[in-house]
């Protein structure tokens, strides 16, 4: 059976698509795309396993989207991007503009179509025409907390974001969405109101390190077989919530002391909901964001976090100082699964065990901001 | 018409067009008149709060346009640039 997928790349200057034989072995490349563009998301719509949506801006331009339905050849710009209401006062605190999209999600497989995009600043927003057009999701831009969980001096050093959105495939209407100012909420009625839902995780940069919001989200994915449970990698650890539990436990206390439990993304495996992989950065002292030591490497867990094994094959040994974006880990769904993961340095690394070896299939590209593996 | 110059960065807009003419008595007038022929360039320019953009730079004759409503005249010339923005 063949194996083939392509990554979909998105860099800080240009996006690039691989492509792969039937073994994972060797890659045809196509790119630059949009060469100049910080491309921050390139995403394949799974329900027509055709249509290209792309978040891109540039340092002049403001931001947009582009979509594509030809494999990346031609592309069509959005006739209206995400953008926040017209603010009754200019220049009021509260008169915001989208400075980027950050995050791009196919919307429930109930509803082809539908795609949600999460910007900075933070801001959630709906496509009902296959991205040509965005609306403002009020439930969650207008909230009345809003400025509470999104307060206007937060934010990563590329700007305060709404990193995630996350749909229960089991109900369009059950949502998630990560935050790097407010942390984790969830809704229940397809994004018309929002809780928080940070009950038990760390925020050791606010006066009450557990706070009902305020915590930085990197990333959340939900078990694909079993979407109860939440993954959580968060600027103060790894974490798991299993509902309709309310409190994440800290899963990643279980990893080694030097290594630490900080990084951007959790990647679960497809198939087996206890397995899961991150990729630890170094965030001690002046945080440099680096891999601890130098010494790249993902750890695994089979148990659902109750320990993680340590795979490096491959890998620099020493003196392999690049870091992995929220978006740039991520796994296909071949079996022995493939791990991609897209680095500081441009560089695109794979696994086709599962994580025991690893090796490079792309080297010298703009430093890379998301890897999304989709079947060919 | 007013005069008006199209940078680089928006010539995938203009069919590579640098130099061309616009309708209208204000600096946003001619950007809703480019955008009417060439749909989507103002809001790469323009943010939804009516502001300019940061790295983005519009001037009219010679001295810089910070206001949308700043009026124009048919012997105007606008000039839109993109300004420096870092690496």
């Amino acid at each position: 059976m063949s194996t083939a997928v392509q990554l979909l790349i998105g860099t800080r200057k240009g996006a690039w698509i691989y492509r792969s034989d039937a073994q994972r072995q060797t890659w045809s490349v196509q790119g630059p795309i949009f060469l100049g563009h910080i491309v921050n998301h390139l995403v394949l719509d799974p329900r027509d396993g055709k249509t290209l949506l792309m978040a891109a801006s540039t340092g002049h331009l403001g931001p947009t989207i582009f979509r594509s339905t030809d494999g990346g050849v031609t592309w069509a710009e959005a006739q209206q991007p995400p953008a926040f209401p017209k603010a009754a006062t200019n220049g009021a605190a509260t008169a915001r503009a989208v400075d980027h999209s950050f995050w791009l999600e196919p919307g429930h497989a109930s509803e082809p179509g539908v795609w949600w995009a999460g910007t900075s600043p933070p801001g959630l927003f709906r496509s009902a025409d296959g991205g040509a057009t965005w609306d403002s999701v009020a439930g969650f831009n207008d909230h009345p907390m809003y400025w509470n969980w999104c307060p206007a001096d937060g934010g990563t050093p590329d700007g305060a974001l709404l990193n995630q959105i996350q749909i229960d495939p089991r109900d369009p209407n059950h949502m998630y969405i990560a935050t790097s100012t407010g942390g984790v909420f969830e809704s229940l009625n397809q994004g018309a109101d929002w809780s928080p839902l940070n009950q038990g995780v760390e925020a050791n940069f606010m006066p009450d390190p557990y706070p009902e919001y305020g915590q930085d989200a990197h990333y959340i994915a939900l078990a694909p077989t079993m979407p109860d449970r939440i993954w959580q990698q968060n600027h103060c650890g790894i974490y798991r919530l299993d509902r309709p539990g309310e409190r994440w436990d800290r899963i990643g206390q279980a990893m080694p002391a030097e290594v630490g439990d900080i990084g951007f993304t959790i990647v679960p495996h497809p198939r087996e909901a206890d397995t899961a992989w991150v990729f630890p950065m170094d965030g001690t002292e002046v945080w440099p964001r680096t891999s601890p030591g130098g010494k790249p490497a993902v750890y695994r867990t089979r148990d659902a976090g109750a320990t993680w094994e340590r795979q490096d094959a491959g890998f620099p040994s020493h003196q392999g100082w690049f870091t992995v974006k929220r978006q740039a880990f991520c796994a296909d769904s071949a079996a022995p699964l493939g791990l991609y993961l897209g680095a500081t340095n441009g560089e695109v690394w794979m696994s086709d065990d599962e994580g025991g070896s690893w090796r490079t299939i792309a080297q010298h590209l703009p430093e890379i901001y998301s890897v999304v593996a989709a079947p060919l | 018409m007013v005069q008006v110059f199209i940078p680089s960065q928006l010539t995938s807009y203009t069919d590579g067009v640098s130099r061309l003419e616009a309708a209208g008595d204000s600096i946003e007038r001619v950007l809703d008149d480019l955008d009417a022929r060439f749909p989507g360039l103002k809001f790469r320019v323009v943010d939804e709060q009516d502001r300019i953009r940061r790295h983005m730079r519009i001037f009219r004759n010679g001295d810089r346009a910070q206001d949308l409503a700043l009026s124009l005249t048919d012997r105007d010339e606008v000039l839109i640039f993109g300004a420096l923005s870092g690496g």
